[in-house]
């Protein structure tokens, strides 16, 4: 850890030293105004615009000069250089960020005057004080509902992180946790004010804590459009959804410098942290956008699919696409031969609102899709296996994946609707060695917790541990359906064969016999396992008629403090 | 395990309703009634797939047969095979090891114990030996004799014989030419420009045209050397060369009781290397005379070679409409339905009758010309590249605008059913009539507009251009249509400033409805909304690449859209969600397809084009302006499979160096040949598939360090 803090040290001092002075000008009276700010009653009543207690026009004037200069200086951020230097990079400016985030005309900023109170290494100065420090707090308006958010500001100090940025950004997170709205973070920021030093870590810290506390009482997305380096990657880390621009955001522990000084690895920081490495090897980030405006954009769209809080209902909007309408192209989809893939995306763009699919790490772990959608203008969180990669079957990476995605659906009240085509957990060492009974305990741990309205479709294959894992009937899912094409079996034809008649001559013929027997959805349906076989182009309308009925579905599980989820 | 399933086709109870749908749809054109009482067989096989097995079948059910289909391995779920009493696998998906395996098909016949066999066309329609085949078991064939088959299967036999029927033709030489010297004396007699290809060759497969004694020597060798190579068949046709031409056909019909008749012509001028794209009937550049003249020589022809069936004589016509005899296609024409829509013979019903020995009860006099009909071949394929290349896909929403009075749509193919690489990639026939040439192709521009095809690429966009084509649309037309007019290639529509702010204003509104509609929850109880729906909403959208600021208003019954200065009041009575919206656009109708929306993307099907159109809040794009373009992505290094298709060769290894533009790979689809290449130079990475196996689209097949 002091490793990474003396690191994080290096970048942000450089980025300190390289601020210009030209903004001393705007911030001369800062100090003047801290003090003034600390005599309140003089300050309210001169607000109230009361005569006694005004000895003259005179002050009046000087204060209401002195806020109109603050808050211009707290617009300007670092200065018009800085700006620019920002726009060239190809990245908008905090506050330009949060314009295009919120619907027009309702973000109301919080702490626009705060100033750092750091007086070492020259701090102190009135030109290394900038209003606001380096992050843009309040709370706005995405399609008429409310979010808190905070906009780091990369033109002031580098966006870096001080015990009153991080303090403004508490403050936000606690009043959204008080009143059950989410929190957006926009982050940009080199990393910890190093002339802070502990207090800047503490600052970190404050932040950790009330992500955790957050965690599952309102919705946390962090978007990273800039760097994000050293312990501050923790905060994103906690959120429940993690977003980055293409070319311009970074995520790493340590930066390529130390990297190499270390492991002698040489490395770019787009390989090491940037949106690709994170979407489609690390799993850290759940989607990349290609520029600023995409990212924030998108991100309207994505906000609209999430409950405000815990103790909210998923949202239903209006939808123009009909709750009964047929899916003929279902009935096609599935090939005969269990061997040949499709395209499990296909299956739900047909049956969903409008094709309108947001799909949640769409480049990881392709094996299994997960993403939210609408059905009847309701919010639901789809699984997926997905035939075509790696034939749907579930590893390591796949059930984390899963796993993270129903654990925040259920937190959030969202209805989880699962399609199983699945052969099984991936045989290997290399899957073995890395845990895949601890990491496929998980996606069985959050399918079994879950208490949201569970749908399950099987479309084919639902073989072994993994039919139990896939929102099963045997782990309280609510409503299960097999396709005609389903079929549900410990295994396949030809392993199952090879055990239960070793040795005997006619193998074809006893797989056959076993297809007769198993490959098909009986097995199940005399058994009540699934409730009900599915002709496919109905799925749409028993779906979004299930979960009106669902809507009303009350589970509780034992008293616990909390559960031990297997990590 | 997955061969025990094969055997079984299953039949769900659900697809009944569309295949009647299917079965009814088009028996409404026809004026010739079954006579229930008139002995005929009671079970057809069709020997073939596809649409055109659909379009056999309507007519036997019609008539009360029974119906066996064949299907191979990748048309297990084809429409074809549901529709049919009954089907039988026949095997693998490539034709010659299914549709063109005789024996399987016999074999299938005797199991079945179907009387008559109907070959559709293509596959085995103008085989001879299939029809003595089933001729030797007794089993009818619906179709010629094969002797006729043999005679008009031949290019030099089939001129000599239309010769002696007195039967225009091209003045030319037939047979053997010595050498090189040879061939341009005879040039010189016939007079440039002359056609030069093999005999044997079917269409207009190398055909090669010279216009002086050098292109004659060069036509000599190649066709030579084609002939030898590809046919082993040594002879040539060398022929004057009509310019301007126009292909016209005729439709003939004959019975073995001696009557023979035409059913008048069909235009099929619109082509693209040498197929047909758009037909008509009647063609627009005949006169009564020239019809009857060119009908009796085609029934002459028939007559000479005891033709019995269903047949068509193809003929050249010039400016000066002289005809000139081109061929004798011995089977059912794909475009058969326009002329069964002017006159109102249902010609597989007429084929089967013949075939069961009955006589033809119509005479010449009785065929009319109703109206006029038109057909475009909806082909999956990128009309982009040569006028069409083929694509594949799966149809993950299909609609035919059947809907629509006056269309008729032959396919064989329903929402969910894939376009392999294995066969012809028509997707259908649509056919539309009217009482007059203007009526028929205003129909069909409606149809095209309304007919919904999503999952594969389709040639659409060009069909579309080329009805409302100023030239078109006047009938000067010629088999070189396309390539007069868009001598650089089909680029899809070009926007007139009015269409394109038409394109904007639409897709702004889409946009606007989804903005109101995304803030209008139904649920949220616990928090007062607070929708910010402005007044006016100011926008950019930016179709083609032009950023186009507008502003629009959600008004009570319509939308206005301002762009530059020019207002557009466009109607809100459609669906965001349906695939065809029907927009009245100042006033004027206007038939758009929502093809995709994604994010600010909307991509508008108009006119037949798919117009990508980005639709911005207006300070998004202020926005924007603040910053640099990103740079495009460098070459990448990796070589990507531009479609599904099986690997035919890799010429690299790892570790080699490869230049720019150097073919790495070739991979083969829908029988063609596709070289894939590096786009930048380097040192080869890694190749993930071995040759001979298949690739999907957008398979990583190679990379560069």
């Amino acid at each position: 850890m002091m490793r990474i803090i003396r690191h994080l040290g290096k970048r942000s001092r450089s980025l300190t030293y390289s601020v210009t002075i030209k903004m001393a000008a705007l911030v001369k009276y800062s100090r003047a105004l801290v003090r003034f700010s600390k005599s309140p009653p003089c300050l309210s009543l001169l607000r109230a615009g009361c005569p006694r207690f005004c000895s003259g026009d005179v002050i009046s004037a000087s204060v209401h000069d002195r806020i109109e200069e603050k808050r211009r200086a707290a617009l300007l951020g670092g200065g018009q250089r800085r700006i620019d230097a920002q726009h060239k990079k190809g990245k908008l400016t905090a506050r330009e960020r949060v314009d295009l985030l919120v619907d027009p005309g309702t973000f109301v900023e919080y702490d626009m005057f705060a100033e750092h109170r750091c007086s070492d290494f020259g701090m102190e100065k009135d030109e290394n004080k900038f209003p606001g420090d380096g992050v843009v707090t309040g709370h706005g308006r995405i399609h008429g509902r409310p979010v808190y958010l905070f906009s780091q500001d990369f033109t002031v100090f580098g966006g870096s992180l001080s015990s009153v940025h991080a303090g403004k950004i508490c403050k936000i997170m606690d009043q959204a946790m008080l009143t059950g709205v989410p929190v957006i973070g926009l982050n940009d920021s080199g990393g910890a004010r190093i002339q802070e030093g502990v207090e800047s870590l503490a600052g970190y810290a404050d932040i950790f804590q009330r992500n955790v506390e957050a965690s599952g009482v309102v919705p946390q997305i962090s978007l990273i459009m800039g760097p994000c380096a050293g312990g501050a990657v923790y905060s994103p880390a906690l959120t429940d959804f993690t977003f980055m621009v293409k070319d311009t955001s970074y995520l790493f522990i340590t930066g390529p410098d130390v990297v190499k000084s270390v492991t002698r690895e040489e490395v770019t920081q787009e390989e090491l942290g940037g949106a690709k490495t994170h979407t489609t090897l690390s799993g850290v980030a759940h989607r990349a956008f290609e520029n600023d405006i995409d990212a924030l954009l998108r991100l309207r769209e994505f906000y609209n699919f999430l409950p405000l809080s815990n103790r909210d209902p998923a949202p239903i909007r209006p939808t123009e696409d009909p709750a009964d309408r047929l899916c003929p192209v279902l009935d096609h989809l599935v090939p005969l031969d269990s061997h040949k893939p499709y395209n499990m995306l296909d299956v739900i763009q047909a049956f969903i609102d409008e094709e309108d699919f947001f799909e949640i790490m769409p480049k990881y772990a392709k094996n299994i899709v997960v993403g939210f959608a609408r059905m009847n203008g309701r919010t639901v969180g789809i699984v997926g296996n997905q035939p075509k990669v790696a034939s749907g079957c579930l590893d390591i990476n796949a059930s984390v994946k899963g796993a993270r995605f129903v654990r925040f659906c259920d937190a959030f009240n969202i209805p989880l609707i699962t399609f199983v085509d699945v052969p099984g957990f991936l045989p290997g060492t290399s899957q073995e060695f890395n845990g895949i009974i601890r990491h496929g305990a998980k996606l069985l741990y959050a399918y079994s917790e879950a208490t949201v309205p569970k749908i399950t479709v099987i479309t084919r294959k639902a073989y072994g541990g993994a039919y139990d894992v896939m929102a099963s009937k045997h782990v309280k899912a609510d409503i299960n359906y097999a396709w005609p094409t389903a079929e549900v079996a410990v295994m396949g034809a030809k392993g199952a064969v090879s055990i239960i008649f070793r040795g005997d001559q006619d193998q074809a013929k006893k797989e056959a016999e076993y297809v007769e027997k198993f490959a098909n959805p009986f097995p199940a349906a005399i058994r009540g396992f699934v409730d009900d076989i599915l002709e496919p182009r109905m799925t749409r309308q028993r779906i979004c008629r299930d979960l009106d009925l669902l809507s009303t579905k009350k589970e509780s599980r034992p008293w616990k403090k909390h559960a031990n989820l297997p990590l | 395990m997955a061969s025990y399933r094969f055997n079984l086709v299953k039949r769900v109870p659900q697809f009944s309703s569309s295949l009647y749908r299917i079965a009814r749809r088009c028996c409404s054109i026809y004026t010739t009634p079954v006579d229930t009482n008139e002995p005929t067989f009671d079970k057809i096989l069709i020997a073939n797939r596809g649409e055109i097995a659909c379009r056999v079948m309507q007519t036997c059910k019609r008539m009360g047969i029974k119906t066996v289909a064949i299907f191979s391995e990748a048309d297990r779920h084809a429409l074809h095979a549901q529709m049919a009493d009954e089907a039988m696998y026949v095997g693998p998906a490539p034709s010659n090891q299914s549709y063109l395996v005789m024996d399987r098909i016999m074999d299938i016949i005797r199991k079945t114990g179907a009387q008559a066999v109907h070959p559709g066309y293509g596959f085995l329609s103008e085989n001879k030996e299939f029809a003595k085949k089933l001729a030797d078991e007794g089993v009818a064939f619906i179709g010629p004799p094969s002797g006729a088959i043999q005679a008009m299967g031949d290019k030099i036999e089939s001129k000599l014989l239309a010769k002696d029927a007195k039967v225009n033709v091209i003045p030319g030489f037939d047979g053997v030419v010595k050498d090189a010297d040879e061939a341009v004396q005879i040039a010189n007699d016939i007079g440039y420009p002359v056609m030069i290809k093999a005999s044997a060759g079917g269409g207009g497969k190398g055909m090669r045209i010279a216009w002086n004694d050098q292109e004659a020597r060069d036509g000599f060798r190649l066709s030579s050397q084609e002939a030898a190579s590809s046919f082993g068949d040594d002879r040539l046709l060398i022929e004057k060369f009509i310019d301007n031409p126009r292909h016209i056909e005729m439709q003939v019909l004959a019975d073995s009781h001696g009557n023979a008749l035409y059913l008048n012509e069909r235009e099929c001028s619109i082509q693209r290397r040498n197929q047909k794209v758009v037909e008509e009937a009647p063609s627009i550049f005949l006169d009564p005379d020239t019809r009857r003249a060119m009908g009796e020589q085609a029934v002459a022809l028939a007559r000479a070679v005891d033709y019995t069936s269903a047949g068509t004589v193809e003929f050249l016509v010039d400016s000066q409409k002289n005809f000139y005899f081109l061929e004798m296609n011995t089977r059912l024409q794909v475009e058969h339905p326009i002329t069964e829509c002017i006159t109102g013979v249902d010609i597989v019903q007429q084929m089967i009758r013949v075939a069961k020995g009955h006589e033809l009860t119509m005479k010449q006099s009785d065929i009319p010309i109703r109206g006029w009909a038109v057909e475009c071949r909806v082909y999956a394929e990128d009309p982009y590249k040569s006028f069409g290349l083929p694509s594949i896909g799966w149809l993950s929403r299909y609609q035919e605008p059947t809907h629509l009075p006056k269309v008729r749509c032959d396919s064989g193919i329903q929402e969910g059913s894939e376009i392999s690489m294995y066969y012809d990639p028509m997707i259908s026939k649509l056919v539309t009539y009217g009482d007059n040439r203007e009526e028929a192709l205003q129909n069909m521009c409606r149809a095209l507009d309304n007919y919904v095809i999503r999952g594969v690429t389709h040639n659409i966009p060009l069909l579309q251009e080329i009805i409302a084509h100023p030239r078109f649309v006047s009938g000067d037309i010629n088999t070189k249509f396309l390539y007069e007019e868009y001598p650089d290639g089909f680029q899809g529509r070009q926007l007139s400033d009015t269409e394109q702010k038409e394109v904007a204003a639409m897709a702004a509104c889409i946009y606007l409805r989804d903005q109101v509609r995304a803030g209008a929850f139904k649920n949220e109880n616990r928090m007062p909304l607070q929708p910010v729906n402005p007044a006016a909403w100011d926008i950019t959208a930016i179709v083609q690449g032009q950023e186009m600021p507008a502003t629009v208003t959600e008004n009570k019954d319509n939308f206005t859209v301002t762009i530059d200065g020019q207002t557009l009041t466009v109607n809100n009575d459609w669906s965001i969600a349906a695939a065809v919206l029907d927009a009245t656009i100042n006033g004027q109708q206007n038939t758009f397809q929502c093809i995709s929306r994604k994010g600010d993307e909307i991509k508008l099907q108009y006119k037949g084009t798919v117009f990508k159109v980005e639709v911005l809040p207006k300070k998004a794009t202020d926005y924007s302006h603040l910053m640099p373009e990103k740079p495009k992505v460098e070459a990448s290094g990796e070589v990507r499979s531009p479609m599904a298709g099986s690997l035919v060769s890799i010429s690299v290894q790892p570790g080699q160096d490869v230049a720019i533009g150097q073919e790495v790979c070739v991979i083969e689809a829908m029988k063609m040949q596709n070289s894939l290449t590096a786009d930048r130079s380097g040192k080869v990475k890694a190749v993930h598939f071995e040759t001979g196996t298949n690739v999907s689209e957008d398979d990583l097949i190679l990379e560069l360090e």
